[in-house]
């Protein structure tokens, strides 16, 4: 029973025909003349045509060269004083978006804000952020986005002039209502002075009311937590100080209640200290691989419909006065029975999560968190989430009401029901009965297209704004540039209709400094974006300090938050019943999800997020069925063949339940449960919406069900194949291929890495005592040419794979920084991605059993920046060479586009500029490329005038024809070694961070200067001998960035045998963990087989 | 250039030289408190923000000295005191001046004695010289055009002596009886044919290759600009500091143009040009300064004499004269601040020019070959001068220590590096 580590299907059971198939760089067929009876001239791209385009172009180019353009330099007018052109402004803000908050700082070049950054000084992000509050800042360049507001006239919106008729008419509006009810439909609000001015406003209107609703509610948790604690919060969850983390199916790294927030406390128990290698045990109970599934390090699949069954048998394991439901699955009870025992040895310091939206599983998950005291100390009441409020039964009544013509007007903000909700026709022929319905969303969105009114807000970064993400801890808004529409703040019209003419700006400023006290105390809070609760503050940088560098870390004792609250036990027996009558069986079981990129598809029209892969499926550009091995065996999907995964073209399914039904293509993942199909929502938008989303994949949430308490996200379903043809995914996973070098990823088990601490090292040492055998220098000796000195700075790269959670972060931080350009979903189907910077994820299993995954590993590949490197050798016009400060340079002007570097580059991580995808060429028509390689229409969008405003204009915009690849952001190395200039002072070793480095939430990556001893990344290397390791070291590349090995926390054994061909290959076996102690001498021993 | 001044009626002293000299020395520091403290609201001869000064110790209140100093160290105490202040107040729309309670009645003196001298100054007739006479430039090209005229003529000759050399071979031979056929006459010479071709294949080849690498390069261009705005008059004859106006370059990496309001510090006072020498366009004609001056007032939305309002004002379009490529990082902050490069390095002598034209093509060869040789301010652990960033380049300090290495260059820093300017 071999280990594997794989990335598709094919790589397992057709190695060979995969292999020859991925030879080629690019799998298709060359655009030249087919050899057919039509003739040259008839063919594709007959010769004259060509010898047509070069005459053309070759003289175009001499007369373009010919005329010299006189350009212009316009100066401010009256420069104000606090702008230097050329110099970068930051702006601490707030994303606050589809109840995701998160505190940032907005870099501002020229007054356009260009890129997010985390906050540092919120101190429960430390600076982390997600791939969606990356992605903002295209949001604001958005071309879809409404520029004025208007109003319905016939099936045509009609721009209102001035705001002043726009706040005359709706006043009359308003006015002649016939006593009929005022509703205000939002998404939850977390902010302080926007819910004073909402009830400032229901105050005017009486009869009115406020309706906050969720596109994917966490009703269940919220009601729950109102029946076992009293109160009707989101807890914090405290996951840095839980030993012990069960997770029944909550993403709570990807999309649940707090995602950066999680991350990075979840990270502090995931970073090992080698001294004393100990890390948090994270199980996950589950329908299908999730991102946070991926990480876990044990995993057991169930029903969707068995999960309150799973979260009782739980309950009852831990002793709960419960009747146990019977679970059929061996492997599954085993799991129960595993987590329960863990869970109570770990008492005080263990956590679990429920992802359910049923208040009865979530009320029981209350309890076994009260078992296993958990609450107020991994579960912090004393600092409530606020960040989701919405309850389904008040969204319900709402469309009753409205159906039955009770409602006389309805304002929406921030929601999108027409899209988002379950019953989405239900809300659209009830908003018909509506006599003033009016919509403040930023967009044309299937809702707002329905009102009578739109008057778009104010994108985040254009708004005064404040949020109370968590109580007593706030987060600011200010604005980083003047509105680029005619829109204003939701707020601001409230305020006019409410009969107080202050605007929202100066009613914000007033509100708080009656709160924080003085001018001055604003002021510092917009300055720092942050203002948190005095005592209550945890501080979460020691917690993650103390990992890195703290050799004797002992097993914290239990900390009280301060945040208990009293259980309440009386509502559990009833929950239990209630679970226990609420399971039914159907054959098959759908799942929608949240994914990384969409979440619940607020995003969705921006096309980073767009083409950004799924973190397990790589998939970009549209949606997807997840099925089981098992599954596709019997819709008759041949998934281990070579062309299954060679072709784009997948095999299209069709889901139906009651009337509803969707066809999707499928995907086959492992480690799903055989029965369940899961679907991510977020897609399929109406086309006014967006270019980036139309036609792209399908609506699911009309799948959701309300149970008359609650939504649930799962139904029963029926699977129908075969007969509806084939889709495309545009995937980008199998786009590179190491010709079946599988030493590429290490990971092990903690009990292994205990056992054998040099499993990892010694492959090095090997390497040494082989090819350095006079000075024991393997760098210096193990090649032909000579060392170069890096007298200064080296700029170096760590990556701990056991940080790494695979959120995409630093793939959007990457994007933003660099201009990576956007390709659109053709090109991607034609391996044209340009990613920089990609997450490669590889499934573990044994050989025979692809579905029984053990393990996932995200890896992030980037350019290694080899000291020697196989790239720069084979450039015939030195477009590439090594800097002084070990960085692989590419020069983009002088490359020629031969493309030989990318094919020595042994980690693929060059991209080649296949089309002119940014419109950089100096001929205008080169994108519209005729013969083959149409751009899709979002090429285009990417290149109007208004979105090129987020380009960074420090980074040079490429051209069609040359390569490009990750640079370490040497604009920022430049840059940060010019301000040590400028300032006279040494250069500190983590002073300039990466994009990537500085966008990750969990501190997986990290950038500095590895030639200075105090650096983070020297530290690392140095205190993780056991665990360092370069990627294919043994082929003497040199690279600068470094790997730390993946540990699990699980007890199995794994020994580790060594091939005797050599070096080139290390295996690893494994073996029956028997005799643990017997096999980890035998581990110990090297070469024993 | 030197004036000379007239005697001075209210100086009480011996001789004359010594009287001038004396005066001399206390209006030139009447002058510099002067431009320090009055000049942003006060000129000699016409209304600013505040009144023109001109003869003021002869008007009203001010032929007291005294309250002079009262008005100087207090104004809002004083205004109430006489009409003539009272009017002032309501003439300049109640503004009041600031009160200057740190100058001593000596400095006062000294201001009122650089005025009196100023303004005498400017009554008295400016002596001009002509200094921007029509002396006709060297030509460069002289000396080539020489030499390729006499290889021509040269070349020329051969030929003539080539063909002479046949015609008497072709008379020698008839003269004694050998047969030849025809000879080719020389322009249907294949060896001749070849070799033209050979000589205009390489001249070909020199020219466009010239070209190719030349195309986009635009060394001594010097465009006619919105404005006629003189660096010469400015930065030379009035010795403004660069970085007064390019004050961007200091900590950015563009030196920007400045804004109109900076023009508008000196230009609400300067309104005129008079006293400097006379300016001309590259083909020479004359150019009215005072004109010039007019047609930032006209983009600045000024008229003189009454307050400026900033938000009137409407943009120059300056031409743009060094022009680096879109794939070309060049910081002026690293140069100018950092590396401590004069302007002059790169522009030429730009406080001689009244029309700027571009010194350096700003070639690629040309910046490498400055990274090559420029020395970079190097940290120096035994007196810890020098830029302390360099602290980190341990190996350097080794050398030098050990004497391998004597200074530190661009080029050992990596200046020679692509992604230093290209990325």
């Amino acid at each position: 029973m071999e280990k594997k580590y794989w990335q598709s299907f094919a790589e397992l059971t057709d190695k060979e025909g995969f292999q020859s198939k991925n030879k080629d760089e690019f799998r298709e067929e060359l655009p030249f003349g087919e050899a057919d009876d039509k003739g040259l001239l008839d063919a594709k791209a007959p010769r004259r045509d060509f010898l047509k385009y070069l005459g053309f172009s070759t003289a175009a180019a001499s007369l373009a060269a010919c005329k010299q353009p006189v350009r212009k330099a316009i100066p401010y007018v009256n420069r104000p004083e606090e702008v230097t052109p050329g110099v970068a402004k930051y702006y601490a803000t707030t994303f606050v978006t589809d109840t995701e908050v998160v505190p940032v700082v907005a870099k501002v070049r020229d007054g356009r804000p260009i890129k997010i950054e985390g906050n540092k000084l919120c101190s429960y992000t430390l600076g982390g952020t997600s791939p969606r509050a990356q992605a903002s800042v295209l949001d604001l360049y958005d071309t879809y986005r409404l520029t004025h507001p208007a109003r319905k006239a016939g099936e045509k919106f009609q721009e209102i002039p001035n705001y002043d008729q726009l706040d005359t008419q709706i006043s009359q509006d308003l006015a002649g209502l016939g006593g009929r009810s005022v509703v205000l439909l939002t998404g939850t609000i977390v902010s302080p002075s926007t819910k004073q001015i909402i009830t400032d406003f229901l105050g005017r209107y009486p009869g009115s009311r406020h309706v906050q609703y969720d596109a994917v509610s966490h009703a269940g948790m919220l009601l729950a937590n109102e029946a076992s604690f009293g109160r009707r919060v989101l807890p914090t969850y405290e996951f840095d100080r839980a030993d012990v983390i069960v997770s029944l199916g909550a993403d709570f790294l990807g999309t649940w209640v707090s995602p950066v927030e999680n991350a990075r406390k979840y990270s502090v128990g995931r970073k090992i200290n080698e001294a004393n290698p100990r890390m948090s045990k994270h199980y996950q109970f589950e329908s299908f691989m999730s991102m946070t599934g991926a990480n876990a390090d044990e995993r057991y699949v169930h029903r969707p419909s068995e999960h309150g069954a799973v979260v009782l048998a739980l309950y009852a394991a831990l002793g709960g006065a419960v009747a146990a439901p019977a679970i059929t699955d061996a492997k599954l009870k085993a799991g129960i029975a595993k987590a329960a025992a863990d869970l109570q040895k770990s008492r005080g310091r263990a956590l679990v999560v429920c992802g359910s939206n049923d208040p009865n599983v979530q009320q029981v998950v209350n309890a076994i968190n009260s078992a296993i005291g958990a609450v107020g100390t991994t579960l912090n009441f004393g600092q409530p989430n606020l960040t989701k409020q919405g309850i389904d039964k008040d969204m319900a009544d709402l469309v009753a009401q409205m159906n039955a013509g009770t409602v006389g007007a309805v304002l929406i903000f921030g929601a999108n029901p027409a899209y988002e909700y379950h019953d989405a026709q239900a809300f659209v022929n009830g908003l018909k009965k509506v006599k003033l319905s009016i919509s403040f969303n930023e967009k044309m969105d299937e809702t707002t297209e329905l009102c009578n009114y739109s008057i778009p807000a104010h994108h985040y970064l254009e708004s005064w704004g404040d949020a109370e993400p968590k109580a007593g801890y706030l987060a600011f808004l200010q604005p980083t540039i003047a509105p680029l529409f005619k829109t204003r703040p939701f707020q601001t019209s409230l305020l006019k209709w409410a009969g107080n003419n202050t605007d929202y700006d100066t009613y914000f400023r007033t509100f708080w400094q009656g709160r924080l006290g003085s001018a001055a105390a604003v002021d510092k809070a917009l300055q720092d974006g942050v203002v948190e609760g005095g005592s209550a503050a945890r501080n979460l940088a020691a917690a993650v300090g103390i990992t890195a560098t703290d050799t004797t870390a002992a097993p914290a004792a239990p900390v009280t938050t301060g945040g208990g609250a009293a259980f309440n036990s009386s509502g559990v027996a009833g929950a239990a019943a209630a679970i226990g009558a609420a399971r039914k069986a159907g054959k098959d079981e759908l799942v929608i999800y949240q994914n990384v990129a969409m979440a619940s598809g607020k995003q969705s029209g921006n096309p980073w997020l767009q083409e950004l892969p799924d973190p397990i499926t790589k998939a970009t550009w549209g949606n997807y069925a997840l099925i089981s091995t098992d599954k596709a065996k019997e819709l008759g999907i041949d998934f281990t063949s070579s062309d299954y995964e060679y072709y784009p073209d997948k095999p299209v399914i069709k889901l139906s339940v009651n009337n509803k039904e969707v066809s999707l293509p499928a995907m086959v993942i492992p480690g799903m449960h055989p029965n369940t199909i899961a679907v991510p929502v977020g897609y399929g938008r109406n086309a006014a919406f967006s270019k980036a989303a139309e036609n792209i994949g399908q609506n699911v949430y009309q799948f959701a069900r309300f149970n008359g308490t609650t939504v649930d996200y799962h139904t029963e379903i029926t699977v129908a194949g075969e007969t509806f043809g084939k889709e495309k995914i545009a995937q980008t996973q199998i786009h590179n291929s190491y010709e079946g070098r599988t030493e590429v990823v290490r990971e092990t088990t903690l009990a292994t890495f205990v056992a054998n601490p040099t499993m990892f090292s010694s492959f090095r040492k090997e390497l040494t005592e082989n090819y350095a055998k006079k000075t024991g220098d393997y760098r210096k000796e193990g090649t032909l040419y000579g060392d170069h000195v890096q007298p200064g700075p080296k700029w170096g790269m760590s990556i701990d794979l056991n940080s790494c959670i695979g959120c995409h972060a630093c793939v959007v931080a990457c994007h933003t920084e660099n201009n990576v350009p956007v390709v659109g979903k053709s090109e991607v189907l034609r391996y044209h991605d340009m990613h920089w910077l990609r997450i490669d994820r590889y499934f573990v299993s044994d050989n025979e059993n692809p579905n029984d995954v053990k393990a996932v590993v995200f890896q992030p590949m980037l350019c290694q920046h080899c000291d020697n490197a196989p790239c720069e050798n084979v450039c015939p016009v030195a477009a590439t060479v090594h800097s002084e400060e070990g960085i692989n340079q590419m020069a983009y002007n002088r490359c020629i586009g031969t493309r030989y570097c990318a094919n020595n580059c042994p980690y693929k991580v060059r991209r080649f500029n296949w089309a002119d995808y940014t419109g950089a060429d100096s001929f205008g028509d080169n994108q519209d490329q005729k013969l083959v390689g149409k751009l899709d229409p979002v090429v285009f969008e990417m290149n109007d005038e208004l979105t090129r405003m987020v380009l960074n204009p420090d980074v040079t915009v490429r051209s069609r024809g040359v390569m490009e690849k990750c640079s370490f952001c040497v604009q920022r190395t430049q840059e940060g070694k010019l301000n040590a200039k400028l300032q006279n002072r040494s250069l500190g070793g983590d002073d300039i961070q990466s994009a990537c480095a500085q966008a990750c939430p969990t501190g997986a990556i990290v950038f500095g200067n590895a030639n200075d001893e105090t650096s983070t990344v020297a530290q690392q290397r140095k205190n993780n001998p056991g665990r360092l390791f370069y990627v294919i070291e043994q082929i003497h590349t040199l690279p600068n960035v470094n790997y730390l090995a993946k540990v699990r926390n699980t007890e199995e054994l794994v020994q580790v045998v060594r091939k005797t061909e050599g070096a080139e290959h290390q295996n690893q076996k494994e073996t029956p963990g028997v005799n643990a102690n017997r096999e980890a001498e035998g581990a110990v021993a090297p070469a024993a087989h | 250039m030197i004036f000379i001044k007239p005697k001075m009626k209210k100086t009480i002293l011996a001789g004359i030289i010594s009287l001038l000299s004396f005066t001399s020395i206390f209006a030139q520091d009447g002058k510099q408190i002067f431009q320090a403290n009055c000049q942003s609201c006060h000129a000699i001869n016409k209304n600013l923000t505040g009144p023109a000064l001109q003869g003021f110790t002869e008007r009203g209140p001010w032929t007291d000295r005294a309250n002079v100093y009262k008005w100087i160290h207090n104004p809002a105490a004083f205004i109430p005191t006489t009409p003539y202040t009272k009017e002032l107040q309501a003439q300049f729309g109640g503004q009041i001046m600031p009160s200057f309670p740190q100058l001593s009645e000596k400095d006062i003196d000294a201001i009122v004695d650089y005025i009196n001298t100023a303004a005498a100054a400017a009554a008295a007739p400016v002596a001009t010289t002509d200094t921007a006479g029509g002396a006709a430039t060297e030509d460069d090209g002289t000396n080539a055009i020489t030499f390729g005229i006499i290889s021509i003529v040269l070349a020329i000759i051969a030929l003539v002596l080539m063909q002479v050399n046949s015609n008497l071979k072709k008379l020698s031979d008839d003269k004694e009886g050998i047969l030849r056929p025809d000879p080719v006459p020389f322009y249907r010479n294949k060896i001749y044919i070849s070799l033209l071709a050979l000589v205009l294949f390489v001249m070909g080849g020199y020219f466009v290759s010239k070209g190719a690498i030349n195309m986009g390069r635009q060394k001594s261009y010097a465009p006619e600009q919105p404005i006629y705005y003189s660096h010469k008059v400015h930065a030379g004859i009035n010795q403004i500091n660069c970085l007064y106006c390019h004050g961007n370059a200091w900590e950015s990496k563009h030196a920007a143009i400045p804004s109109i309001n900076v023009c508008m510090n000196c230009h609400k006072a300067i309104s005129t040009y008079e006293k400097g020498p006379k300016l001309y366009t590259e083909d020479g004609k004359e150019v009215n300064g005072t004109a010039e001056i007019e047609k930032l007032y006209k983009y600045a939305g000024y008229t003189p004499g009454q307050p400026w309002d900033p938000s009137k004002a409407t943009p120059i379009e300056w031409v743009k004269i060094h022009n680096l490529p879109d794939h070309v990082y060049f910081n002026h902050a690293q140069h100018v601040n950092a590396g401590k490069v004069a302007c002059q390095s790169c522009h030429g002598n730009i406080q001689e020019m009244d029309v700027v034209s571009q010194q350096s093509d700003l070639s690629m060869g040309w910046c490498i070959n400055c990274h090559r040789e420029t020395k970079v301010d190097f940290y120096n652990t035994a007196d810890s001068t020098g830029n302390k960033f360099y602290s980190i380049y341990e190996k350097f300090h080794n050398d030098i220590k050990t004497g391998k290495m004597d200074s530190v260059t661009v080029k050992d820093i990596g200046g020679l590096g692509c992604m230093k300017c290209h990325y």
